[in-house]
């Protein structure tokens, strides 16, 4: 398996985060959950930002528990601010290309373009955020994920701020670039239609546990008594 | 593992820099001193004298701003802005600017004595108690009533729509809205503008003096200058510091107004304004506030206009000087308060207001005195005490915002790796661009028009304009004095604005 979570626990106050899953490289998969689940709390675990109490995180077999941020095979959509609106697109995807001074190198102007031609923005390297639609600041974070070129990306609800029909050509476009890309994917999300349309396995995360991934499809179809206490009449 | 604003290792330098500006000098002073000397009777009278100043400059500063602020607050005028603005102006304004303005005004042969000649009223004469408060109340009257008028303004508008459906008569609405606000904001400001006062140097410098009328700072000065006993300074000055400190707490515990406050420029709807007696009480308050602010710049704009053809080459090298100091303290004090800006940073900052400037000059002097010639590093440690008393202000001004910026982006930036220089260049500074800006204009202002302790050290050679300023007007040539105030004012208004504008410039704001 490619990324591994390894009976990792992690705690914040009296609420605690228990996981044990896999997740196959090129996979995309949803973590479903109600607010406060402890969803967030797992993909942070992930992303570098919690450091857990026990377990290990592995990528490909090796221990990346410890690693800081940047230093993971991970980049992630969080929920807002995923660019900074002070700067212009292509000043953003420097500072993700070149972190340790944001100026531009040989060849990078060609990598830019070619990351912002991919999300379909072509010719916008020079806006700010204030200057595009919100798909278009959502297609441009991804862009800024396709530049950083890292195996895992990690979605944090990004488009919920989005309509419907936005947030499904959006979320069409990441599973449209992750295949091709073969990148391997998490979801966080509330809304168990993403996850039909996004994932073919899903996680359900329940006052901090995590079950073991499954069919989407089959999850929702048949879902156990807590998922079905969340999912409602949906 | 995370990055930061600034690297922990930055911050505690910065902040290591700091407390040994402050226990350095402080433990130079005290170690010079050999022994303690006695608190002598005139000591005895500057700290009365010290605390009744300030509680009278508060008090009186207060009790008219809170009518000037309500006439503000719910009167609509041409001008109204502008007087607004101007409310904003004595902070940045050079002590000696406003001291020769209220002698144009107020003095032997001012305006108002020469008004009052003619109807044969004894002579008004401005020196003592009443002028060091009435230069107070100068200075702090438009901070009392900026910091009121916010507070007036934050009443939410419903509250004066259902007094109107309640048809509730002045004394009602006074009783139950405009009270309650006056008693959570009043302490605060009060506290403030007595903090501001406690440390009065220029001020009892000017209109002060003699045994009746000198405040601690002035006895830490008189005690350097005339009889350089360090005994008797670090007495004072430890006594000021204790006295600066607990009012300091205080006054921040009552008030966490910010320096820059947004939006005084709308009135506030409301259905009591139409009676006759409030229109007329507000105008005369709106009137006697404008006459009494403006007139005394005026008379230096007016008074200076002529003496400005007249200045000397001194006067120009000293302005060169000035402009050099305030420079070269801005910087100081940005690159102090941007590692700084947390609350910690801000408690650490307090230290600024607490400390006498003219006792951390003192023990500069005396840190440096083994190495090189004192005086003629006056002019950099007259920077450093510049930088060093700013700092609680650039603090808080950036701290707001610096925080947000830290809130927003810790975890993009983590996510990125980036470096701390390129959370410096691309992220903190931008964002800060605007507070930065104003928080520059600030201390160059301050900077620029500071006369502390470059009074106690500077020679000749190595004056700046404030000194040359105060020294045209110990040698009675008022007419230089006034050409070099209103240069003084000139420049200090425009170093403001030029840093304000720049951070205002591009910063989308």
């Amino acid at each position: 398996m490619a990324l591994e979570l390894d009976h990792i626990c992690a705690r914040a106050g009296t609420f605690e985060l228990t996981a044990t899953f896999d997740v196959a490289s090129g996979e995309r998969v949803a973590i479903l959950g109600a607010s406060g689940s402890g969803k967030s709390t797992l993909l942070d675990v992930i992303a570098g930002f919690r450091q857990p109490e026990a377990g290990v995180i592995r990528w490909h077999g090796t221990d990346i528990t410890n690693r800081p941020p940047a230093e993971r095979p991970v980049s992630i959509l969080f929920q807002d601010t995923n660019l900074f609106p002070h700067l212009t697109i292509r000043q953003n995807l420097a500072l993700a290309l070149n972190p340790a001074t944001g100026i531009l190198r040989k060849g990078d102007e060609a990598r830019i373009e070619t990351g912002l031609a991919r999300v379909g923005l072509s010719g916008f390297a020079s806006r700010r955020l204030s200057e595009m639609s919100g798909g278009q600041q959502s297609r441009a974070a991804l862009a800024r994920v396709l530049v950083q070129a890292r195996p895992v990306l990690l979605l944090d609800e990004p488009f919920a701020a989005l309509g419907p029909a936005l947030k499904d050509e959006m979320l069409d476009l990441v599973a449209g670039v992750a295949d091709g890309e073969g990148l391997t994917v998490l979801l966080v999300s509330h809304d168990p239609k993403d996850a039909r349309r996004f994932a073919p396995r899903s996680v359900f995360v329940d006052g901090g546990e995590v079950t073991a991934p499954q069919d989407t499809r089959a999850l929702l179809d048949d879902p156990p008594p807590s998922l079905r206490a969340y999912l409602g009449e949906m | 593992m995370a990055t930061r604003p600034f690297s922990i290792t930055v911050s505690i330098i910065a902040a290591l820099c700091v407390a040994g500006l402050v226990i350095g000098p402080v433990t130079a002073v005290v170690l010079r001193a050999e022994a303690f000397s006695g608190f002598t009777p005139a000591d005895g009278q500057a700290l009365r004298f010290t605390l009744v100043q300030a509680t009278l400059s508060a008090a009186l500063s207060v009790l008219f701003a809170i009518p000037l602020a309500r006439a503000l607050a719910r009167r609509q005028f041409i001008g109204r802005r502008l007087l607004v603005a101007l409310l904003g102006a004595p902070f940045i304004l050079p002590v000696i600017v406003a001291v020769l303005g209220l002698l144009a005004v107020f003095g032997q042969s001012g305006l108002l004595n020469r008004l009052l000649a003619p109807l044969g009223v004894p002579e008004v004469q401005i020196y003592g108690l009443h002028g060091v408060v009435l230069a107070h109340v100068f200075f702090n009257l438009p901070l009392a009533t900026r910091l009121i008028l916010q507070g007036w303004l934050a009443i939410p508008a419903e509250q004066f729509r259902l007094a109107a459906t309640l048809g509730m008569r002045p004394r009602a609405m006074w009783r139950s809205i405009e009270r309650p606000m006056l008693q959570r904001i009043v302490p605060g400001a009060f506290a403030v503008i007595f903090v501001i006062c406690l440390s009065s140097f220029a001020v009892a410098l000017t209109l002060g003096g003699g045994p009746r009328a000198t405040t601690l700072e002035l006895a830490i000065y008189q005690s350097m200058r005339f009889d350089f006993d360090l005994g008797r300074a670090a007495v004072l000055g430890l006594l000021q510091l204790g006295l600066a400190l607990t009012a300091g707490l205080i006054a921040l515990r009552l008030t966490s107004l910010p320096v820059a406050a947004q939006g005084l420029d709308r009135p506030v709807p409301r259905w009591d304004r139409t009676d006759g007696i409030a229109i007329g009480t507000d105008t005369l308050w709106i009137v006697l506030a404008a006459v009494f602010l403006l007139t005394p710049l005026a008379m230096v704009t007016l008074n200076g206009l002529a003496g400005i053809t007249t200045l000397g080459a001194s006067v120009w090298q000293a302005a060169g000087h000035s402009i050099l100091v305030a420079l070269g303290s801005t910087a100081l004090c940005l690159l102090w308060a941007l590692p700084l800006a947390s609350r910690w940073g801000e408690w650490l900052g307090l230290a600024g207001i607490a400390l006498s400037p003219l006792v951390l000059g003192i023990g500069l002097f005396l840190i440096v005195r083994p190495f090189a010639n004192p005086f003629e590093l006056a002019l950099y440690v007259t920077a450093t005490v510049n930088a060093f008393v700013s700092l609680p202000f650039a603090l808080r001004i950036l701290r707001p915002e610096a925080e947000a910026v830290r809130t927003e982006y810790t975890r993009l930036s983590q996510a990125l790796g980036l470096s701390g220089w390129a959370w410096l260049r691309w992220v903190l500074v931008p964002r800060l661009r605007r507070p930065l800006g104003f928080a520059a204009g600030l201390t160059a202002a301050l900077s620029m028009g500071d006369l502390g302790v470059i009074a106690l050290f500077a020679d000749p050679d190595r004056a700046t304009l404030p000194l040359k300023v105060y020294q045209l007007m110990g040698a009675y040539r008022m007419e230089q004095a006034a050409g070099g105030a209103l240069l003084l004012l000139l420049l200090s208004l425009t170093l403001f604005w030029v840093f304000d504008r720049g951070g205002r410039v591009g910063s989308g704001t």
